[in-house]
């Protein structure tokens, strides 16, 4: 848990301090209040899709088959795992967001605040039950080093995380558009910063959709396990 | 209790037959071991029996009931301690017994009262209030023991339970189970590469090896089948070997490797 918090503080003091002044000049505003929402979803990002790599292991280890073999049903199974996997993820979320305010971040509203926490709770249900989709079909530890190389890192860095998504080249735009971190880390911003690219309302409604649909698929794919 | 006719399973990346038309069957009351060395398919015919894994063809019955068409059913009616550990080493064994139970659904005071009298059983009750984390080897194993019996099952399956144990915790876990068996009449169903083992627990056994049986009957019936005076020698005269020592094939390497991932 501490050493999860090592890499978003980092991305937060080096990134936030680093670019500050160039941000600042290129008529940006203060970094520190763009970038904490986005330094926030990765926390969630990275935490949720780490709780299914537990998968790989305990289906082969560990608990998962004592849970396997009881007279419950796989989706009971999987929405529990989820339930659990998601609240660690967005008790991750808010530990980061404490510590951006004690390095300088300020919410602009509090009870918007307040409805950040929805918005974490989306992006975290939503990371892990695609983490344990993919755990579900993966045989090893290589192939899970492969997803966080090639899906999990080109997620964060394009989503509008670190950088606003006006004016952006249009293949970046609509990648970032594809991507439904995108819309947990606009959701973020508009409660937390006070400012959106999107609308709350259409960020709210993408995030409940694509939890949706990645909680049938991972169902499905939870439901195939062989142990 | 459990009918097996022609079971066979093959594994996507592998073109021999992990288990390769197996049959056998296992009374009611009966303490039944499943002797054969290391990959000879023990694990994989254990698994398709408690629903864990499809077989690509043949029939099962446990109880009369169908693992493949009626999962739920055979669920409640088997317990199982597994080969490698399944206990989740951030709770205590009190709580390790308590979630199984809920998960089972056994009525509270019923899980009380059964945790009580199976943590005693196994001699666990003093430790009770302990993480898992800090138990040896064998008290996991105990502690697995008493769980899988909590919802009371008619069938209770134990894939190797005294793989890598100590001689004198063997005995022990083997005290156990003979008990069990004898107090509530409970179908034992264990696999074992332990020659004297089987000889000295089992009523009956069956001798697997590269996934078919070679031969099944009670421990005397082998030794006089093979003209010979010890099960070590008719396993010789019935598979033209000794029985394989364990290797550290890749699935053990794994096994270590994720030792090292979970110690946190
Ligand atoms: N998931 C799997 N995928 C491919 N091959 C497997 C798998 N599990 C087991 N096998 C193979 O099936 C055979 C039987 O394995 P197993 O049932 O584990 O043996 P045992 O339990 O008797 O030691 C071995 O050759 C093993 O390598
Ligand atoms: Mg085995």
């Amino acid at each position: 848990m501490v050493g999860s918090l090592g890499q978003p503080l980092l991305f937060l003091l080096a990134l936030g301090y680093g670019f500050g002044p160039v941000f600042k000049k290129a008529g940006g505003g203060n970094y520190i209040e763009f970038l904490a929402p986005g330094i926030v979803a990765m926390a969630i990002l990275f935490t949720s899709v780490f709780s299914g790599i537990e998968i790989i292991w305990d289906r082969q280890f560990g608990f998962l088959k004592e849970t396997l073999v009881a007279p419950v049903s796989r989706l009971q199974i999987m929405i529990g795992r989820t339930l659990g996997g998601a609240t660690v993820a967005l008790l991750q979320g808010i530990i980061v967001l404490v510590l951006a305010i004690i390095a300088g971040f300020r919410p602009t509203h509090l009870g918007l605040a307040a409805l950040s926490l929805v918005f974490m709770f989306c992006t975290a249900l939503l990371f892990t039950a695609l983490g344990t989709a993919i755990a579900s079909v993966l045989e090893d530890m290589q192939g899970f080093q492969l997803i966080i190389n090639f899906l999990v890192m080109p997620l964060f860095f394009l989503s509008g995380a670190l950088f606003p998504l006006e004016g952006l080249p249009k293949a970046i735009g609509m990648v970032a558009r594809a991507n439904p971190l995108t819309y947990g880390v606009d959701g973020l911003r508009g409660t937390l910063a006070g400012f959106s690219h999107f609308s709350l309302g259409l960020d709210f409604i993408i995030l409940l959709a694509v939890v949706s649909l990645f909680m049938i698929i991972g169902s499905y794919l939870f439901s195939k396990i062989q142990a | 209790m459990i009918e097996v006719t022609n079971l066979t399973k093959k594994f996507k990346d592998n073109d021999l037959l992990a288990v390769d038309g197996i049959s056998f069957s296992v009374k009611a009351g009966e303490v039944f071991a499943f002797l054969g060395p290391n990959g000879a398919g023990k694990s994989t015919t254990i698994k398709m029996l408690t629903t864990l894994l499809e077989p690509t063809g043949g029939q099962m019955r446990i109880g009369g009931k169908d693992p493949v068409e009626e999962q739920d059913e055979v669920r409640k009616l088997f317990g199982i301690v597994f080969q490698d550990p399944s206990l989740d080493d951030e709770l205590t064994a009190w709580e390790n017994m308590e979630f199984h139970g809920v998960l089972y659904r056994v009525p509270k005071k019923l899980r009380r009262e059964r945790i009580e009298e199976l943590l005693k059983f196994v001699e666990l009750w003093e430790r009770k209030d302990d993480l898992v984390k800090n138990f040896s080897g064998g008290m996991k194993r105990r502690l697995e023991i008493a769980r899988g019996l909590l919802h009371h099952p008619r069938v209770f399956f134990l894939d190797e339970p005294t793989l890598g144990l100590d001689p004198q915790t063997r005995n022990h876990i083997w005290s156990y189970i003979k008990e069990l068996n004898k107090k509530e009449g409970i179908t034992v169903f264990f696999s074992t590469h332990y020659m004297e083992e089987a000889d000295r627990v089992a009523d009956r056994l069956a001798v697997i090896d590269h996934g078919k049986i070679v031969a099944e009957g009670t421990p005397q019936e082998l030794k006089d089948r093979a003209g010979v005076a010890s099960l070590e020698d008719a396993f010789i005269a019935l598979t033209g070997k000794e029985i394989r020592e364990e290797s550290a094939g890749s699935l053990d390497r794994l096994r270590n490797g994720a030792k090292m991932w979970r110690r946190r």
